[in-house]
């Protein structure tokens, strides 16, 4: 049945051009949707062929008869589970909990790059000759590095999708020497697993084996590693774990000398690896300094802030709104938390029947992931030519009547320009040069830097207390009023 | 490890692939605006969901309890990976194309 190789490796070449045709046309909002469509053929043609491989192992003589139909009736099971507990939880979930459905889908590919790594070590590689494989020899060093940044990302990207969804602590967890003690997990882990294919009878007394150790201390990591991170920081390290399982899938492509794999896994491995450094530069932080320095524990000492903070009610904030010519609102987390992207809409669409030009400014690190407010703003129907990075918006601020900041705080601080303040450097909204700046907060505290913002304090800065939504809705009464 | 120069030549065609997917991915990037990081992020997340292609090729192999269980575990993740990530990508594009009818459609209105 050699000929099957003659079907699958030609569609498997259409499936990667379609592939990056799709990222290609995820590139531009007018083609956007196209692209996922594209991929999606793409995918089913590349995975229908390959139920096609295991066919070919029953005159290959390579699995019996009888557990390859096993082995096929669990497949069907394994993905109409998968398959419809995933799509069910994807079109249910909330669209603010959209970071943590891609954080919780990544790792389960981390997870299942894994797995497959570890049954080829468990067999000690293919049947030689299969698939064109390597030769022999060549698939452990592949299936350990594979396998551990496989159980890096399942078990980093669970804690990530736990922090998220509120189900632990949002909050940097620390402890003293805990980038030696994750080193030495690091360590103990490549130990065990290179222990394992040097010689897995190796002490065959101990009860547990060395490949499980080799998971078992890489799932640890992956959770090491994520444990020190704060909510703010999740972008990069998703981003970063999507990268991971990208090349986790390109090495175990090499491994089973699959080019669907291969191909598939190592451009989202590079796209993800660009998509991470992009995001940890709007922070003005390298990826280092966000995994290992704990962001946030640290406080800024010496700097007195002068002023006071002032008070606000909607009404007032309804008048300075209806008679400004021109509005520019800075979104942030809070905003994805109060929902309050609903009401934001409707008080733009308020303040535009009034002729008040109304613009969004969107830090790139706004929210929990890249984009994040684009996708909350467009649900709520704001028309992404509205939206502007942070470079287009940033001169526009000194000929703005009102900044309205919903629900941000480190990405509107000026402390960033500041020299000295671990925020120094990080590019940010100015919205402190607006004539006048509305921030809409929950309470009196801290960002999540843990940083006092000295806007709060500065002359032209009133504060709005309460939910986002709450003080929006009472907004949009008094403007219907006026 | 006589066998070392046989099997890197013979790894060569599986680098040179690598090597192009690796800039085919960076250009890619390089070029998208930071509205569709959201969007990209997720739709890359359902590309290496190619995994399933290797974890069923997996599956098909196994030959005893173990390598059965793990093999399961390998597709019914990757499966999840794959549908999870379209479906999610797919909400997330959908709503920037409703954005647009919605916005085209007051276009409309305001010129009639």
């Amino acid at each position: 049945m050699e000929w099957i190789y003659d079907i699958i490796e030609p569609v498997y070449f259409v499936a990667a051009i379609l592939f990056v045709l799709a990222l290609r046309a995820m590139s531009d909002p007018a083609t956007a949707r196209r692209g996922i469509v594209w991929a999606g053929i793409g995918m089913f043609f590349a995975v229908a062929v390959t139920v096609l491989i295991p066919a070919t192992f029953y005159d290959g003589g390579i699995t019996p008869t009888s557990t390859l139909e096993v082995n096929f009736v669990l497949m069907g099971i394994a993905v109409a589970i998968g398959g419809a507990m995933a799509y069910y939880a994807a079109i249910k979930v909330k669209m603010t909990n959209m970071p943590q459905m891609v954080a919780i889908y990544n790792g389960m590919g981390g997870g299942a790059a894994a797995a497959i790594a570890a049954v080829d070590l468990m067999r000690n590689g293919l049947p030689s000759g299969l698939l064109g494989g390597l030769p022999s020899g060549a698939y452990s060093p592949l299936d350990l590095v594979g396998g551990m940044i496989g159980s890096v990302s399942f078990a980093g990207s669970l804690i990530a999708f736990l922090k998220l969804q509120g189900w632990m602590t949002q909050k940097p967890v620390t402890f003293p020497g805990q980038n030696i003690v994750n080193s030495l997990v690091l360590i103990l882990a490549a130990v065990f697993g290179v222990l394992f294919v040097y010689d897995p009878a190796l002490f065959a007394g101990i009860p547990i084996s060395f490949l499980a150790l080799f998971f078992l201390f890489g799932l640890l990591y992956g959770i090491m590693m994520a444990l020190p991170i704060g909510g703010a920081d999740m972008p990069v390290v998703i981003s970063l774990f999507n990268a991971l399982t990208g090349i986790a899938v390109g090495i175990d492509g090499f491994a089973l000398t699959n080019f669907a794999m291969i191909i598939a896994g190592v451009i989202v491995g590079a796209a993800g690896s660009l998509l991470t450094y992009l995001m940890a530069k709007a922070m003005n932080r390298s990826i280092s300094n966000v995994l290992f320095s704990a962001f946030g524990s640290k406080e800024e000492t010496g700097v007195e802030i002068k002023g006071s903070l002032k008070p606000t009610d909607p009404d007032d904030v309804a008048m300075q709104l209806a008679y400004a010519s021109k509005v520019i609102i800075a979104p942030g987390y809070g905003m994805a938390v109060a929902q309050a992207q609903g009401k934001v809409k409707e008080m733009c669409d308020i303040l535009e029947q009034k002729g008040v030009t109304v613009k969004f400014a969107i830090h790139p690190v706004a929210g929990r992931m890249p984009g994040h407010m684009n996708v909350l703003l467009a649900e709520a129907g704001v028309s992404y030519d509205k939206l502007f990075d942070i470079d287009e918006i940033n001169p526009e601020f000194a000929t703005t009547d009102v900044a309205m900041v919903i629900g941000a705080n480190d990405t509107v601080n000026p402390a960033a320009h500041r020299q000295g303040s671990p925020l120094f450097g990080m590019p940010v909204l100015e919205v402190e040069q607006a004539k006048a700046v509305v921030v809409l907060k929950r309470g009196q505290g801290k960002g999540f830097a843990g940083i006092e913002n000295d806007l709060f304090y500065r002359d032209n800065c009133k504060m709005l207390y309460g939910d986002a939504t709450d003080s929006l809705a009472k907004v949009v009464q008094a403007l219907k009023k006026l | 490890m006589t066998s070392l120069p046989t099997w890197v030549v013979s790894a060569l065609p599986l680098v040179y692939i690598a090597i192009l997917a690796a800039f085919a991915g960076y250009e890619v990037i390089s070029r998208v605006p930071t509205l569709l990081h959201t969007p990209l992020m997720s739709g890359s997340n359902f590309i290496h969901g190619a995994v399933l292609a290797g974890s069923m090729i997996m599956l098909g192999l196994a030959e005893n309890l173990p390598e059965q269980i793990v093999g399961f575990v390998a597709v019914l993740l990757a499966a999840a990976n794959v549908t999870g990530g379209y479906a999610v990508t797919d909400r997330i594009l959908e709503m920037f194309d409703r954005a647009k009818q919605r916005q085209d459609q007051q276009k409309k209105e305001k010129g009639s």
